[in-house]
Order: C-alpha cells, then structure tokens, then sequence
C-alpha cells in the first residue's frame, strides 16, 4: 500500500511541475522571443519559410554581414526620436510618483487614523472611481482642456494621472496606515508633538516599506498607461507606450516594422529591472489588499 | 483624530479627486447630451445663360464659427442615448418585433455597434475572471510544491505577463500570432492551411483576446493565492493527511475554503481592470471582430478630423452605468458590514 501512495504521489508531482513548467514558458517565452528577434532583421524575425530563421538569421547575415544588428534600434531611437518619448515618460512617471505618494500618504493617514462616518464614505468613493475606466474620464477632460488651453503638454498629464492614481493609492496606503499601531502617533502627540509632526517624523520612518511598495505601483501605473497619455498629449510630447502604437501606423507601410519591436523591448527593459530587483515588494503589494483590506 | 485635522490630511487627496474625476463626471453627462453642429448650408441661386440652378454648399466659414462659439454642439436630448450607435432603441424595438428565432435575434442585435461593445466586454469579463482565477490556483499550488531555492526565479517569471505594459505586451503576442510570426507560421503548418489566420474570423479574434486576458492577470491571481497558502495552518493540514486524505480531498475541504475570502476579493479586482479592456484591442488590431466599451469611447474621440464628443460621452455614461451595476453587490456587502460593525 505505500507503494501505490508513493507512486501517486510521484504522479502528481510530476504532473504538477509539468504545468507549471508549462506555465513558465507562456509566461516567458514570448519576452526572450521578442528581445531575441529585436536584434534581427524582419526578413527573418517575420520569416514566412521558417522560424527558426528568427533564431539563426540568414536574412540578417547576408544584409548586415553580422549574427546581430542594431539596426531596429537605431531607427527607433535615433531616426524616430524616440528618446524624446523614453525623456517624456521619465518626467511623468517620476512626477507622478513623487506626487501621488505626498498625497496618498497623507490622504491615507487621515483615513486611517479617523473612525467617523465619513471615511466609510471616501473609501467607497475611492472603490467607485478605481473601477472607472480611464478612457471613460478622458471623455470628459478634453473640451474644458481645449478651452482652457492646457492641452497636450506634460504637466496636464501628470496632474490628471496623480488624479487618477489617487483611489487606488490611498487604498493601498491606508491599508498599510492600518498595520501601524495608533499608539505610536498618540504616544508621540503626549509628548508634545502636533498631528503633522506625529504623522512626518513617528509614523512615515516605520512607514517606507509601505510607501515604496505603493510607490512601484504608481510608477507602474503611470508607465503602464495608454488611454490618457494617448488622448491628452500632443505629438511633441508622447510618451513611450502611445508613441509607439503612433510608429505602427507608419512602420507597416514603410517596411521598418522592426523599429516598433525595438521600441517594444527598449519600453519593456525598465520593467524587467523592477521586478528584478523589487519582486519582494511588488509580491506583498499584490498582496496588501487582500490580506488586510 | 479632529475634523480639522482630518480636512487637512485629505484635502489634496480629495481636491485632486474631485477636480479629475467627480468633475469630468459631470462634464461627461453634459457632453452627452449634446451633439455636433450640422455643417452650416448656403443655396444660392446661380444664373447663366441656360436658366437659374440652385446650389447647396457647405459654408466652411460660418461652420468654423458656429463650432469655435458653441464648442459643445447644439442640445439633443437624450436623442444620443437612443440613437442607432448606443441603445438603439428604434432598431431593437423592430428586431424583437419580427425576427426569425433566437439566432436571428442575436446576430442582428450584435449588427448594432453599442451591442457588439457591449457583449464581447461582458464575454471577457465573465471569461477571463473564473479562468485566471483557475489558472492561477494552479500556479500557486505548483509554485508552492517546489524547492525553496527556484521559487524566486519561478515568481520572477511567473509575474512578467503582468507587469508588461497591456499594449506592449499585447503586441508582443500579437506579432508572434501573426500569419508570419512563430506560432501563427507553426499554426498554419500544423493545420496545413497557408491561408489560416487568426486576425480574419472573428470566434479566432474573440479566443485570441481572451487568451491575452487570461495570460495577461493570471500572475496577479496567482501571487494573492500563494500569499494565502503561506498561511495556510499546518496543524489542520497535517491532520487531514493523518486522517487519511487524498491530496485532492485536501484541496478541496481545506486548502479551498481557507481561500474563499482571498477569491472574492480577487475576482472583484479582475472584474474591474478586465471590463475596461481597451489596448489588447488596439495592440491585436482586432477591432474589425471585437470592440468593447473602452475602445468604441476611444474610437470616437481618436477621430482624426471631427472628434465625436457626444457620442463618445454617452458611452461613458453607460459604461459607467454598467461599473455600478458590476459593484453593486460588492458595495451592498461593505455598507452591510459597516452597519453591522457599528452597531
């Protein structure tokens, strides 16, 4: 009988790591695919004959002389500009980070430490607008910016996106607000201190790992973002992911599809490095919502 | 804490908020009640030597002028609403009075473009939610049975369909899938059908989307699981195992049950980021086959000559409807539990 229970047991266990391994090469493959074909040329990352030209590029042998070209990323980066976009999206992510945590912070103290009524409300509120699709606001956003004339530049963006980010990065917060004992701040405002230098000076050193968790998901929300950066800036002022849905129009008829893949990997490399060396925090984000919320 | 106190915390918080999107809110249910001007026309009467015509023109000047002055459009009522791109209510009114059965009903009703939006929005949703919720069980079990040492690269894999930016991540896929992408070329060999693509029809176009939804949120469903099995009591699982339970019988009378909490709260998020699917459907360029509520609102606002503002807000406006509709049991839950707490 222990016999039959060890081979089942084996039996599961292999089937188990089979689809997990199944799993890993979904989740991975078309990344290594695509960072692999970006340094080919089209001929052989979109081969008709074969795709295992994608992997030893005869085309890219015979047109650049080379096992690998730059060429896709010469043409993204340098011809079409796109470090203007890549600058772009280093200015908004990073204001928008640095923004919305000053304000989540301190919206998500408040909501923490008050037990009226009203925070009941906000939450709920806060719930609401989170479920909000973006693209549905935007709709809304752009006659009065048309009339007011702040169309189309950065600032508008970044403001309109810490807006945005707002609900969800006071949930998050103030989720974390909840696992810090109340008695630290009160025990500090015995002492002496005022509300604001309890919150700045007690509770925020304790609070930095909460405040860099939500702070990778600012970032990533406004990184991530298509539908506002999209409809609310002009051409000077794209940022990368709609100034390269903007080189796809063009690409297609001008047969240099591959700057578009250049650009592609080039916007997916800063994300590769956060969950590298962030995997930890973004894992308990994920997480922060579910467990104490 | 003080109400002063608390105003003064909250208050760029909730000014931000209220500026962004309360606002904006507003502004949408005005927007949708207008609508565009109509071109402005001149008949003039024009003489020659073979008698008098009339001739109708567009006068571009006053039409400038007109739009310039009242950028809103003129009134409308709630004509946008009911009109053959939103509710349509004059063609349902005529489909369900004469149709021939059921399927006729359906493929006449998807004809209509706020009903085609409509039903592939709702498929993915109601989709994509229980599938990724499945899927990523089955990660978190499969990540949680291997050797501690591999776990972290298994996670730091398992989380990249995630963190991709959708429309980077979509297009990604997309040029694999294409007709001379990887797995679209091995499709076509294996089914030996050079002219197979899964671009053309739509039933492939709906399976590819839903396939993206699913790869793109499973890691998020998967992570909340396997943050929950860490918590899982031992004591309760190692007595299960005494008492003579199967990994399966496991599985489902404890490991299940301890994360039901986990799965609600798991599902309401995929239910909101998967009922605002847009850039999978700019990144695959399916919108030909599929469109959903998102991308009918981006559509009509991304025309490149004449923005469509009242149509694109009532859209939203509805969109927003249907959130509300999504929450309601959520929100009905939570005042509960407020009412009951503080009592």
């Amino acid at each position: 009988m222990a016999d039959a229970v060890m081979r089942r047991n084996t039996t599961q266990a292999i089937v188990a790591t089979s689809l997990l391994a199944i799993w890993l090469v979904l989740a991975a493959f078309p990344f290594f695919w695509t960072l692999w074909g970006s340094f080919k040329v089209e001929a052989d990352f979109f081969s008709r004959q074969s795709w295992w030209n994608a992997i030893s590029g005869p085309a890219t042998m015979l047109q650049t002389g080379g096992h690998f070209t730059l060429d896709g990323y010469r043409g993204a980066w340098i011809q079409r500009e796109f470090w203007r976009a890549a600058l772009n999206t280093g200015i908004v992510t990073v204001c928008v980070t640095t923004i919305s945590l000053v304000f989540g912070t301190l919206g998500g103290y408040a909501l923490s430490r008050s037990t009226r009524r009203y925070t009941f409300w906000i939450l709920i509120a806060a719930l609401v607008f989170r479920a909000m699709p973006h693209i549905t606001l935007v709709a809304g956003y752009l006659l009065p910016f048309f009339k007011l004339n702040i169309w189309g530049v950065l600032p508008t963006a970044i403001v309109v996106l810490v807006a945005i980010n707002q609900p969800f990065t006071i949930w998050m917060l103030h989720s974390f607000f909840m696992s810090i004992p109340k008695d630290l701040d009160e025990s500090a405002m015995v002492d002496g201190c005022t509300r604001f230098q309890a919150f700045r000076w007690v509770v925020i050193p304790v609070m930095w790992p909460g405040v860099i968790t939500t702070g990778l998901f600012s970032f990533l929300l406004s990184y991530n973002d298509f539908a506002v950066t999209a409809m609310l800036l002009n051409q000077d002022n794209q940022t990368m992911v709609p100034k390269i849905n903007s080189f796809l129009g063009t690409v297609q008829t001008e047969g240099t599809i591959m700057y578009a893949v250049a650009a592609v990997v080039s916007a997916t490399v800063p994300l590769f490095m956060l969950v590298m060396f962030f995997q930890r925090q973004i894992v308990s984000g994920l997480t922060a919502g579910a467990v104490k919320g | 804490m003080r109400h002063r106190d608390f105003a003064a915390f909250i208050a760029p918080s909730l000014i931000a908020m209220f500026l962004f999107i309360v606002l904006p809110v507003g502004s949408i249910m005005v927007q949708s009640l207008f609508v565009e001007h109509d071109q402005v026309l001149v008949t003039t009467k024009n003489c020659g030597p073979f008698g008098c015509k009339e001739e109708t023109r567009v006068d571009t000047q006053a039409t400038e002028k007109l739009r310039r002055e009242e950028p809103l459009g003129k009134f409308n009522g709630l004509g946008t609403y009911f009109n053959r791109a939103h509710l349509a209510i004059a063609q349902v009114g005529q489909i369900f009075s004469g149709n021939h059965g059921f399927g006729d009903i359906v493929s006449r009703l998807y004809d209509l473009p706020f009903y085609k939006a409509l039903s592939f929005t709702l498929v993915y949703t109601f989709l994509v939610t229980p599938l990724c919720m499945v899927s990523g069980f089955l990660v978190a079990l499969g990540v949680n049975a291997i050797p501690r040492m591999i776990k972290g690269p298994v996670i730091f894999l398992s989380l990249l369909p995630y963190i991709i930016t959708p429309l980077l991540g979509s297009l990604i896929l997309f040029w694999m899938i294409n007709t001379d992408g990887v797995i679209g070329a091995t499709l076509q060999l294996i089914f030996n059908d050079p002219e197979l693509s899964l671009k053309a029809s739509p039933v492939l176009t709906w399976v590819t989307l839903i396939v993206y939804g699913v790869w793109h949120m499973t890691p998020f469903a998967f992570v909340v699981f396997y943050a929950g099995l860490q918590t899982l009591p031992r004591d309760t699982i190692e007595s299960a195992m005494i008492d003579g339970a199967s990994r399966w019988e496991r599985i489902r009378n404890v490991v299940i049950p301890h994360l039901l909490p986990l799965a609600t709260f798991v599902a309401l998020i995929l239910m909101m980021d998967n009922f605002r699917v847009f850039e999978p459907i700019v990144g695959f360029s399916a919108a030909a086959n599929a469109t959903s509520l998102s991308f009918a609102i981006y559509n009509d606002l991304n025309g490149q000559t004449d923005q469509l503002f009242g149509s694109a807000s009532a859209t939203s406006v509805l969109t927003m409807i249907g959130v509300i509709i999504l929450l309601l049991p959520v929100l009905v839950r939570t005042w509960r539990d407020f009412k009951g707490r503080a009592r």
